[in-house]
């Protein structure tokens, strides 16, 4: 049926026109595809009615079904479940959807579930679901973990997934794959009663990102299309916003730049910016950070109190939500953030973005600059502030990047037996499951669709036996199989996997409070723990004197003081994008090429930034070099810390790290030699306390793609990553508890006894399927292994530069300043301990 | 297995052992601590798969130091067992009862909270809070009781680890021995035991478990 033709369409049209609005084309090709029974993807921009073109599609066959009597129909039963990565999204949402419901006049319920719902409406929820369901990943999951969770989606039509590209990539995304492929399947086939008797449709909605077609078909995966060629649909809403990006810059160039403090200097240049928009968005890449910008800012335009606000993730539930109201009720000049405002409904009066820092990607940066200019023709404006005067390279890399609209993309995640488990034993508290039904259904995910019948064997001796060998005097007690089915019945056991149910593994933090009521935030255990009571912290923007901690809470009272600690907050950090990376290549090959044909300098203003930096860039050639993009710059350095060998691939910190563990093991086969490391996006370092033997002659075996898996495998460091991954893996597949909510229980043992069972894994069950996790987590996601082998073949491509400077260098200074080390050495243990000892002793 | 280190202490001669134990020569006697036997069960039972192997290699390996120093006493210094009774208790009380002419004392631990009878089926003396043998006095928490005059204090209890810097900030933790000039602390005997930390001062000796050798760190 055309959609134009259709009543459902009708009432919408109508509807829209009485409120002066139209749809937008791609809202309504979106709709036809809806009434079609297809699934897809809806490509659009934040702000632009992404959410009509699912939410109305469905409201439209629905009233096309039910032409006579649509507006009398109620409790239909669940119609349409919207999946949400942001809780504080599902309100505005469900506010938006509320209100078409009410003016149309239909007898629909919008329901909300998440960990903020409270119990008694999730139990009339139960009783009766609502018509749409906005839920979070976790709270899906937690449905799937109540007795007779099928008898929810059995009227179910539709199921949109929001902010897909977001959740694609992460283990909230295979939740999300794992929870579809069961929904769709408690859909009977052989539903008579209403007209429509055909499978539950999938919709998701996603910004742009490099790899929109694999997104989408990792989002349908689970439904098998009759037709191969017909696999869903894409829906693009072909609106591009202009964006002007303007770099601010430093008086005067550091010639020796160093992360993290130039920053905060440039912040009366940030002042006038304020003054001259009506609302300006401050990106701050780090919590820490973010308070002392907001309290230089403070220090520096008093004026500004009261007018400006501070928002970050570890910053309480309800202080959060005030501001976000005081931005849209534009009370607001300055919002000091962090990623924690990446998201989420439009802010109209944003009139201005600065990003403060590298944003390490385009996607990132674009997304940032799309939260000002809301107006359909308005230009977004973002300001980049660098860190570190080296940074506006990146400004100008950006530029070029924006302009070739070259955005990353987000690679799904494979084999995640972790959540696999957790998604087992989730179905086990409710239902049970058949392995063979359920086997079918997972593996029709796309995260397992390389799954063997082996590895699943051995998930379910993990979770019924407690391993692949069955042992003596054991009394393991997970899942037990009864007729066939398996179910978890011991109550305890149920009670603590659903208080573990999710995939977000939080650093052990605490509330902060003050001692005269009210919650102010978190702040993490270690931080706290240095802490005596008198001191003085910031945070969200107050600064606290700390008194005491008390049942799991710290308690603060409000302080004077001039001076105050800043905590630090330990979340990841982001690397460097592939394609930002590269960009950034690209452009110091024009630094080399103005430098040298000055006449050739244009001056419409691309590189000004380059312009800026010439006199580092000088420098660096006079004492070392400017790589190419066809070079790689190595620089060997001597200082009284010991012989340093720099690397500059501009991969980012994750490849950086993978490369200098395999680099070290290869210097390490030429002679027994312990390296230190450090490294930031750019580039890399090598310490050792002897001279590292690199030269023209080995260089280009030392970076050679020959044994690299192996290689990668051998490097001590590959441990020590895992260690880490294992961390959240151990949580996330139920091998740690991380305690009962409220109870004064231990977070502590976490790190601890998550790199204990590392241990005793490695040493005693090495075949885990959940430690081979690990490892391979860290050599697809963190070391990138094919972006690792793709920068190795680039770099057998290019010409190795090998320099020996007197004195470090612009280039390597803030890897230098960077602080974090990894270890590696080839010596045998025994052999390296005596020599950190004759090292102590001389 | 690397050949025991001697350490002497009011002129008696303890031989430490990279195998977490200490042979003390003049009276015929194994010293360990902090088994917690049952406590992969433990695990086990709550649904958390730790392989068993864990506990297997312990006794194992307990049994092969018993055997290699052909002593005829164990003095078990605190947390001989985890928890509550489990299944894995029964296979220690089957080993037990495999070496009867073996005399076991325990300096009952924080965790050792078995039934009375649970001790006695397993033929194991048992003493509340210390253990006097010679100028020795053998007690779970050696900080409690630090102040016993007179007598050199062995215990356990801290599963003391001890970091070692290099240079270019390079670390790396061991467990370990731990001599003050008071008392000392043993190292966990079980492989399913984190570590704690210690700094130890210039007077004080701490011996570092690495790999399957013993090295003085300090």
């Amino acid at each position: 049926m055309e959609v134009y033709q259709s009543p459902g369409y009708k009432v919408i049209r109508d509807w829209l026109t009485a409120k002066g609005l139209y749809p937008f084309r791609f809202q309504e090709e979106a709709w036809q595809h809806i009434i079609d029974g297809e699934s897809g993807l809806v490509n659009a921009p934040t702000g632009c009615g992404k959410t009509f073109s699912v939410f109305l599609g469905a409201l439209i066959d629905f009233i096309n079904q039910h032409a006579g009597d649509y507006k009398k129909r109620s409790k239909v039963g669940l119609q349409l479940l919207w999946i949400t990565p942001l809780r504080a999204l599902a309100k505005d949402i469900g506010r938006a959807m509320d209100e078409v419901i009410n003016e149309l006049g239909l007898s629909w319920k919008i329901g909300i579930r998440n960990g903020d719902t409270e119990i008694n409406e999730r139990q009339r929820q139960t009783k009766q679901m609502p018509e749409v369901l906005i839920i979070t990943p976790e709270s899906l999951h937690l449905l799937l973990g109540q007795k007779n969770y099928p008898e929810f989606f059995k009227t179910l039509k539709i199921i949109a997934v929001d902010e897909w590209h977001e959740l694609l990539g992460s283990k909230r995304g295979v939740q999300v794959e794992l929870a579809i492929s069961r929904v769709v399947n408690c859909h009977p086939d052989s539903d008579r009663e209403s007209m429509v008797n055909r499978r539950t449709q999938v919709w998701g909605i996603s910004a742009t990102i490099g790899n929109l077609e694999q997104a989408k078909e990792v989002l349908l995966s689970v439904l098998d299309f009759k037709e191969e060629k017909a696999k869903g649909i894409i829906v693009k809403a072909e609106l591009q916003k202009k964006v002007e990006i303007e770099s601010i810059f430093p008086d005067e160039i550091e010639k020796f730049p160093w992360a993290g403090h130039l920053g905060i200097k440039l912040i009366d240049k940030v002042i006038p910016i304020i003054n001259n928009s009506k609302t300006t968005l401050i990106f701050i890449n780090t919590r820490g950070m973010s308070e002392i910008w907001y309290q230089t800012l403070l220090s520096r335009a008093p004026e500004l109190a009261g007018a400006i606000a501070l928002h970050h993730g570890s910053i309480e539930h309800e202080l959060r939500i005030w501001v976000e109201e005081a931005l849209h009720a534009e009370k607001l000049k300055a919002v000091v953030c962090t990623a924690s405002l990446d998201l989420g409904v439009d802010f109209r009066p944003v009139e201005t973005v600065i990003q403060v820092g590298s944003p390490k990607g385009v996607a990132r940066f674009l997304q940032r600059a799309g939260r000002s200019g809301h107006s359909p023709d308005a230009i977004s404006k973002i300001y980049f502030l660098p860190t570190h005067s080296l940074e506006l390279v990146e400004a100008a890399a950006l530029k070029n990047a924006v302009e070739e609209n070259f955005i990353e993309s987000r690679d799904p995640m494979l084999l995640c037996f972790d959540v696999l488990v957790q998604y087992l034993c989730t179905l086990a508290i409710s239902e049970g499951f058949r392995p063979d039904e359920i086997f079918e259904e997972v593996k029709s995910a796309y995260c397992f669709r390389e799954m063997t019948r082996d590895e699943w064997q051995n998930i379910l001796a993990h979770i019924t036996i407690g391993g692949t060998a069955l042992q003596q005097y054991d009394e393991f007690k997970k899942i037990e199989i009864e007729n066939g089915i398996y179910r978890i019945k011991n109550r305890r056991i149920a009670m603590r996997h659903r208080l573990q149910i999710g995939t977000i593994v939080s650093e052990a933090m605490l509330r902060v409070k003050f001692v005269s009521g009210g919650y102010i935030g978190m702040i993490e255990e270690w931080f706290v723990s240095r802490l005596e009571p008198g001191d003085v912290f910031t945070l969200a923007g107050r600064r606290l004197e700390f008194i005491m901690i008390k049942d799991m809470t710290v308690l603060a009272r409000k302080s004077n003081a001039k001076k105050s600690l800043v905590p630090s907050w330990q979340g990841g950090r982001m690397p460097l994008s592939a394609n930002l990376g590269k960009k950034l290549r690209e452009t110091l090959n024009r630094v080399k090429s103005e430098s040298s044909h000055v006449s050739r300098f244009t001056s419409h203003g691309i590189d000004i930034e380059l312009q800026v930096l010439q006199p580092l860039f000088e420098l660096q050639e006079k004492i070392s070099h400017v790589p190419r993009a066809n070079e790689l710059l190595v620089e060997q350095i001597e200082t009284d810390d010991g012989f340093h060998l720099f690397v500059y691939p501009f991969e980012g910190r994750l490849v950086h790290e993978a490369m200098a563990a395999i680099l070290a093991y290869r210097i390490s086969r030429i002679m027994p030699i312990t390296f230190s490391f450090a490294m930031n996006d750019y580039g890399f370092e090598l310490l050792s306390d002897r001279p590292i033997p690199v030269d023209d002659t080995n260089a280009y075996d030392l970076f050679s793609t020959e044994d690299l898996f192996q290689d990668i495998q051998r490097s001590v460091n590959a441990t020590e990553m895992a260690k880490r991954k294992f961390r959240d893996i151990a949580v996330i597949g139920g091998l740690v508890f991380q305690g009962y909510p409220g109870e004064q229980k231990k977070a502590r043992h976490l790190q601890s006894s998550a790199s204990l069972l590392f241990n005793v894994f490695s040493e005693y069950e090495p075949e885990n399927l959940l430690l081979r996790q690990a490892y391979s987590e860290v050599f697809a996601q963190q070391m990138e292994e094919a972006r690792l082998r793709d920068m190795l073949n680039r770099i057998q491509q290019s010409k190795i530069i090998i320099r020996f400077p007197e004195q470090l260098t612009p280039f390597c200074f803030p890897i230098k300043v960077d602080s974090m080390r990894e270890d590696l050495s080839s010596e045998k243990l025994e052999e390296r301990v005596r020599r950190m000892q004759m090292q102590l002793q001389g | 297995m690397q050949y025991p280190v001697p350490h002497i202490i009011n002129e008696h001669h303890f031989w430490l052992s990279s195998q977490r134990c200490i042979f003390w020569e003049e009276e015929n006697t194994l010293i360990v601590c902090d088994l917690h036997i049952g406590k992969t069960g433990h695990f086990r039972k709550s649904g958390i798969p730790i392989s068993q192997r864990v506990y297997t290699e312990d006794l194992r390996r307990l049994l092969s130091c018993i055997l290699f120093f052909k002593v005829n006493k164990l003095i078990i210094v605190g947390d001989l067992s985890h928890s509550r009774s489990n299944k894995e208790l029964d296979l220690f009380k089957k080993w037990r009862n495999d070496f009867p002419s073996l005399k076991i004392h325990l300096v009952k631990g924080n965790h050792d909270i078995l039934s009375e009878a649970w001790y006695k089926e397993c033929s194991i003396t048992v003493h509340h809070d210390k253990l006097c043998v010679a100028d020795f006095c053998f007690c779970h928490d050696a900080c409690l009781k630090e102040q016993r005059k007179g007598k050199y204090i062995f215990s356990g209890h801290m599963h003391p680890g001890v970091k070692i810097r290099g240079m270019a900030k390079q670390s790396l933790s061991f467990p370990c021995f731990y001599f003050t000039d008071k008392y000392c602390v043993l190292p966990a005997f079980s492989k399913f035991t984190g570590l704690a930390l210690i700094k130890p001062n210039a007077k004080e000796a701490v011996f570092a478990i690495v790999e399957n050798d013993l090295m003085k760190v300090h």
